[in-house]
């Protein structure tokens, strides 16, 4: 299994440097040309010595040789930097790739994967595990190619002078390769859980600093320290381990050369003394020369093969993402464009853990320009009836209409641009206020967005903050529950969509502004669909149908009149705010 | 960077002993070519067998004593920097954790993530390659200078030219690219934070169909990081290509100034080849210097960025004894508190001139519109923040002159955004206390009317609770929240506008249960029901108050207050309520 995947992620990131195929074959090229003219220096001094003798230098010879070194040496320099420059290239173009589509696939998984998964493992895999292909891809590709030269160079230079020597030297390279593919097995697996624990460390510190206020009001921070520091202590373990293995290959690569260099050094000197001058010292002391230089680069290549499993792992883990299960395709469905708001619920069941049914046979009709009011104890399946009217999850049994199509058949992105939706949970990006309210509408002229943010009575705040629309703010920053409030419902009056939902939009803002917005609410619900979870009796006696939900069930459904003279769960449900008052 | 070298000093072993087998591995290995000259020299010439097995065991022994030191290097390097990196991150932590609110602010999660994700990395990375390659590389450049001036003065001053010109090289490229690895780190942080931002946004960026234009935000940071490190790598590559002219250039400096001496100065063709054989030992050190130079840029960078943390000191600073207090002093006095979130003097003020007492037992309700100070008075009275003018008071002393831990002791807080921790529910509810007993939890779970759903749950209170209670809705999460603080038993609880998701009967039900339990309560709310009957009402609008006083007699006096209450109330309601006070 771990085999497989690591096959199948190298030849994966080999796809992605794929399309700069012409920059990989300029860097071999430039890494060809500075490794062997950089060779060809190393000659060139040696003649250039040559023309010194005890007596005096040459330095008629000497001269034209000196100059041919000069004018080589900014040659290499170029080729060398150029190698360099497009390996760098390659990298971090690659790396870009990667990343951004890791994180278009985040994108499109479904809402139940982002919900149930630590954030901050995601968060690793897009940020430290790209990062660490991009160093094994750098530091591969740069020892990978001058390293590759080097030996086909010094191979050819071999059987340039010895066809038999050159072949019982190959023969023995694979030896360091079978030692460093076993080390890299066991780095392999090391690497892969070092990266896990990674995910995990940065799923807690993202979760523990993002929740840092309540780990202070909880004085929580020994109890926070504590199990940091058992993930921290079994990152370490697991670190000392994967470093200490990938550090092996070198040395053990270079034991192994050092024994096949005795083993020659000895058999050869036995058969030079048995042979009697047919294999002769000098060309036993060459043997011994060639095989230690040309085991140096397959050292090298070895030491980054294992370097490179870091890489893979790290590799793997973003695949898993980018191959995790999106939202089905709905590129063909159809653009729903003009909606009259009409929207229907058959028998549609639905339940986050198979065992537990939450939603069993809902059904209800909604009629174009109708306000719905949804109400129940907590926990009864309010906001999870939004979850499925939006498609953030599909319902397991039963059909949702909206303007007379099921939503299925719907594109996604259609579906949802035709509700304007204000969550409970207020959500704000770091950027200016300005974008944060025209999230829907970027192009929005500037009167539109303060109209908007008027009709949300949140002008006035906006105005008082130091660079009044333009102010950055962020999720954590200064501005209150309810301000944020007012800035997500701004969002939505600026966009203006056929269908509203508001899912407790206005349970942090003072009731006074309430009462404001609430008539910009009126005058923008009109005419359209909205279905508003709310506790508050002014919202909900104006509703045209109340859902009373129990525990996934609608128990009753009507309007305030109808309901309270019935003297059912409703009645009590709104009779209890008086008697406890 | 040489601030955090006070890590290495827990590892002062590792440190020498590690360079030290390095070294001693590097001596053997220059013994080899002796024994085979041995080997050659006398067991084939006297064509003596034994000597050549003799000889060749020697290697062996060599070989495997060279394996065992580095392996030993290896290892020390690999406990030591992965040791490293564990405490600076169990550092870092500790450290974050003794922040208050106002520096989290400005530092934001996602930038913390990265530098204890990603930025220790770097730092560990170049204590391993310190301790593995930082001796050998100098050694054998100042061993090669020290030899070349043994053997002509006069000549080795190109060698003293060439380390100048080299280090002249890298000292620009370094603090060059120092800055550009640091904003390349940066916009990791950028890339993190939108990665975060995604998945806790991702409802709303679904519902506005906003997934390609934050792909293309992400792509932009993407992009940006592309850059910065393309640059950096750029400037980066110069060192290779670099260090190969100034070498080459002393090669022909010594070659032709070498040969010019030659006879005339007494020196030897010999003596001229080993200055260049010890040039060329320099040439390949250097080659691991420059890849040394890289880490170590990197690493300074990061470091840095860890420094910036550990710089960033908290504002709010707990004293060290618990002080005195006085049993008749009121619970909570305000004594003309101002503060402002901003520094500065014309900063806009959040509260201003707030003074009041509060009783022990009693109830103080806080009401007042959205962004009016509600929960900035909380904050000072948990003293997550400090006043800007003033003093806050617990029963009697200084918020200032309590320890953190009393102070979390006295105060109990449900926080406005409600924030559950993943684990299980008596984790999040003991918050690492070990005196919390089930007993105590099942009392406060029935107190925050929650233990009707928690009753229900399979594993009771070993039940799972997701990363941000997403497995649990609003509404039980805000009592979960409650039963929380409250199974803390604190002297004073404070409840942060934290029944807005509850609905009516269960607020009041909660309200009743809360009463019993005769703590000083401090309940800050949009709902002038949840307050009415509150001992002590404080109404704020925009920072000032408007008045103190108990329902009815606000009724009468305070403009403001009546206003909210007719928003909930009718007229006539309103009317019998200031009889009752």
């Amino acid at each position: 299994m771990a085999k497989k995947a690591k096959k199948g992620a190298l030849l994966r990131i080999l796809k992605y440097v794929k399309p700069q195929m012409w920059l990989v074959v300029i860097a071999l090229i430039c890494a060809a040309a500075s490794v062997l003219l950089s060779l060809y220096t190393t000659v060139l001094i040696g003649d250039a010595v040559d023309c010194i003798t005890d007596s005096g230098a040459d330095f008629v010879a000497m001269t034209p040789i000196l100059i041919q070194i000069a004018v080589i040496i900014p040659l290499v320099m170029i080729f060398q930097w150029l190698m360099y420059f497009c390996t760098n290239a390659i990298t971090h173009k690659t790396v870009k790739m990667l990343r951004t589509d890791a994180f278009a696939q985040v994108q499109k998984i479904p809402l139940s994967y982002i919900d149930v998964n630590a954030h901050g493992d995601i968060i690793s895999r897009v940020v430290n595990d790209v990062d660490a292909v991009s160093d094994g891809l750098l530091q591969g590709f740069q020892q990978l190619f001058t390293g590759i030269v080097t030996i086909v160079g010094t191979l050819c230079f071999m059987l340039s002078l010895n066809i038999e020597i050159t072949l019982v030297v190959v023969l023995i390279t694979p030896l360091s390769f079978a030692v460093a593919a076993v080390i890299s097995k066991l780095c392999f697996n090391k690497f892969r859980e070092q990266s896990q624990l990674k995910g995990e460390l940065t799923g807690y510190i993202d979760e523990h600093i993002g929740g840092q206020k309540l780990v202070k009001a909880f004085g929580y921070e020994d109890s926070a320290q504590e199990q940091f520091d058992d993930i921290n202590e079994r990152l370490n373990v697991c670190g000392r381990r994967a470093q200490f293995y990938s550090a092996l290959t070198n040395p053990c690569t270079r034991f192994v050369n050092s024994l096949v260099y005795a083993g020659v050094g000895v058999f050869g000197a036995l058969r030079v003394v048995s042979s009697g001058g047919a294999f002769t010292v000098g060309a036993l002391s060459c043997f011994l020369q060639y095989a230690n230089q040309y085991t140096k680069p397959f050292n090298e290549i070895s030491g980054v093969v294992t370097e490179l499993q870091n890489a893979i792992a790290s590799a793997g883990r973003i695949f898993e993402l980018i191959d995790e299960k999106a939202e089905s395709d709905d590129s063909d469905n159809y653009v729903l464009t003009s909606c009259d708001g009409k929207v229907e619920l058959h028998d549609v069941s639905f339940s986050y853990i198979p065992e537990k049914p939450l939603i069993e046979n809902l059904n209800l009709l909604v009629e174009s320009g109708q306000h719905i009011a949804i109400v129940g104890p907590t926990g009864c399946g309010k906001t999870t009836l939004i979850n499925l009217l939006m498609r953030f999850y599909d319902v397991v049994g039963g059909e949702i209409k909206v303007s007379g199509h099921p939503i299925k058949s719907l594109t996604r992105n259609s579906l949802r641009s035709n509700f304007g939706i204000v969550l409970q949970e207020t959500w704000l990006f770091k950027g200016t206020v300005r974008e944060n309210i025209a999230y829907g509408r970027p192009d929005a002229p500037l009167e539109d967005v303060i109209e908007a943010a008027k009709a949300a009575h949140a002008h006035s705040f906006i105005r008082r903050l130091p660079q009044g629309y333009d102010t950055v703010i962020s999720d954590g920053g200064d501005l209150s529950q309810g301000q944020k409030q007012l800035l997500s419902i701004a969002r939505v009056m600026l966009t203006l969509p056929p269908m509203l939902i508001l899912d407790e939009a206005t349970s942090s803002i003072d009731t006074r502004t309430e009462m404001r917005i609430q008539s910009a609410f009126d005058r923008m619900m009109k005419g359209r669909t909205s279905f508003v979870v709310a506790h508050r009796l002014s919202t909900i006696r104006e509703a045209d149908c109340i859902l009373v939900m129990k525990s996934g069930h609608i128990v009753e459904q009507g309007n305030h009149t109808e309901l309270m003279a019935k003297g059912g769960f409703y009645s009590q449900l709104i009779n209890s705010r008086q008697e406890n008052a | 960077m040489l601030r955090l070298a006070r890590y290495l000093k827990h590892f002062k072993l590792h440190v020498s002993l590690g360079p030290a087998c390095k070294l001693i591995e590097a001596i053997f290995e220059l013994i080899v070519p002796l024994v085979m000259a041995d080997i050659i020299d006398n067991g084939i010439a006297t064509g003596d067998e034994n000597i050549i097995w003799q000889g060749g065991l020697k290697l062996i022994i060599f070989a495997v004593c060279g394996l065992s030191f580095t392996l030993v290097c290896q290892y020390l390097a690999s406990v030591a920097s992965q040791g490293v990196g564990t405490l600076l991150r169990r550092d870092l932590y500790a450290h974050i954790n003794t922040l208050s609110y106002r520096e989290i602010d400005r530092l934001g999660t996602p930038a913390l993530v990265t530098r204890i994700a990603n930025d220790v990395n770097q730092v560990q990375t170049a204590v391993a390659m310190l301790i593995r390659l930082v001796i050998r590389a100098p050694f054998l450049v100042i061993g090669a200078t020290v030899m070349a001036m043994t053997i002509d003065l006069k000549l080795s001053l190109i060698f003293f030219g060439c380390m100048i010109a080299i280090v002249a090289i890298m000292y620009p490229i370094m603090v060059i690219t120092v800055k550009l690895f640091k904003r390349q780190q940066k916009s990791l942080d950028g890339i993190s934070r939108i990665t975060r931002e995604n998945l806790s946004g991702v409802r709303v960026v679904r519902a506005f169909s906003r997934q390609e234009y934050e792909k293309q935000r992400f792509e932009e940071t993407a992009e940006e990081y592309r850059k910065f490190a393309l640059k950096a790598g750029r400037i980066n590559a110069l060192l290779n290509p670099a260090i190969f002219v100034v070498v080459n250039v002393a090669y022909l400096l010594i070659v032709y100034f070498g040969g010019s001496m030659v006879s005339v100065d007494g020196l030897t063709q010999g003596q001229v080849i080993a200055l260049v054989n010890y040039m060329t030992q320099i040439s390949l050190a250097l080659v691991v210097v420059a890849n040394l130079v890289t880490i170590f840029t990197k690493a300074a960078a990061s470091s840095q960025r860890i420094n910036e943390v550990f710089d960033t000191k908290p504002s709010v600073v707990g004293a060290d004894s618990i002080p005195e207090t006085d049993e008749n002093a009121p619970a909570v006095e305000f004594r003309d508190v101002s503060f402002s979130y901003l520094d500065g003097e014309d900063a806009e003020k959040s509260l201003e001139n707030v003074t009041f007492s509060l009783g022990k037992g009693e109830v103080l309700g806080i009401i007042g519109g959205t962004g009016s100070g509600k929960s900035t008075l909380v904050n000072l009275l948990a003293r997550f923040y400090d006043a800007t003018q003033g003093s806050v008071l617990i029963n009697g002393a200084d918020v200032k002159s309590f320890p953190d831990k009393e102070l979390r002791r006295i105060i109990g807080i449900v926080p406005q955004k409600t924030e559950l921790l993943s684990g299980t529910i008596r984790e999040n509810m003991t918050m690492g206390r070990a005196d919390i007993t089930d007993e105590r939890i099942y009392a406060a779970l029935e107190t925050a009317q929650a233990k009707e759903f928690t009753d229900n749950l399979e594993d009771g209170l070993d039940a799972r609770i997701l990363q941000g209670g997403k497995n649990f809705s609003g509404g039980q999460k805000q009592r979960l929240a409650i039963a929380r603080a409250i199974a803390q038993s604190p002297e004073i609880l404070i409840l942060d506008d934290s029944s807005s998701a509850l609905d009516y009967a269960t607020d009041a039900a909660l309200r009743k249960a809360l009463r019993k339990l005769s703590m000083t309560c401090v309940i800050v709310s949009q709902r002038a029901n949840s307050i009415r009957h509150a001992d002590k009402i404080i109404v704020l609008d925009d920072g000032m108050v408007e008045g103190i006083g108990t329902h009815a007699q606000l009724l009468r006096e305070c403009e403001v207050y009546r206003e909210i209450c007719l928003t909930q109330y009718t007229e006539q309601e309103l009317l019998e309520q200031e009889k009752e006070g």
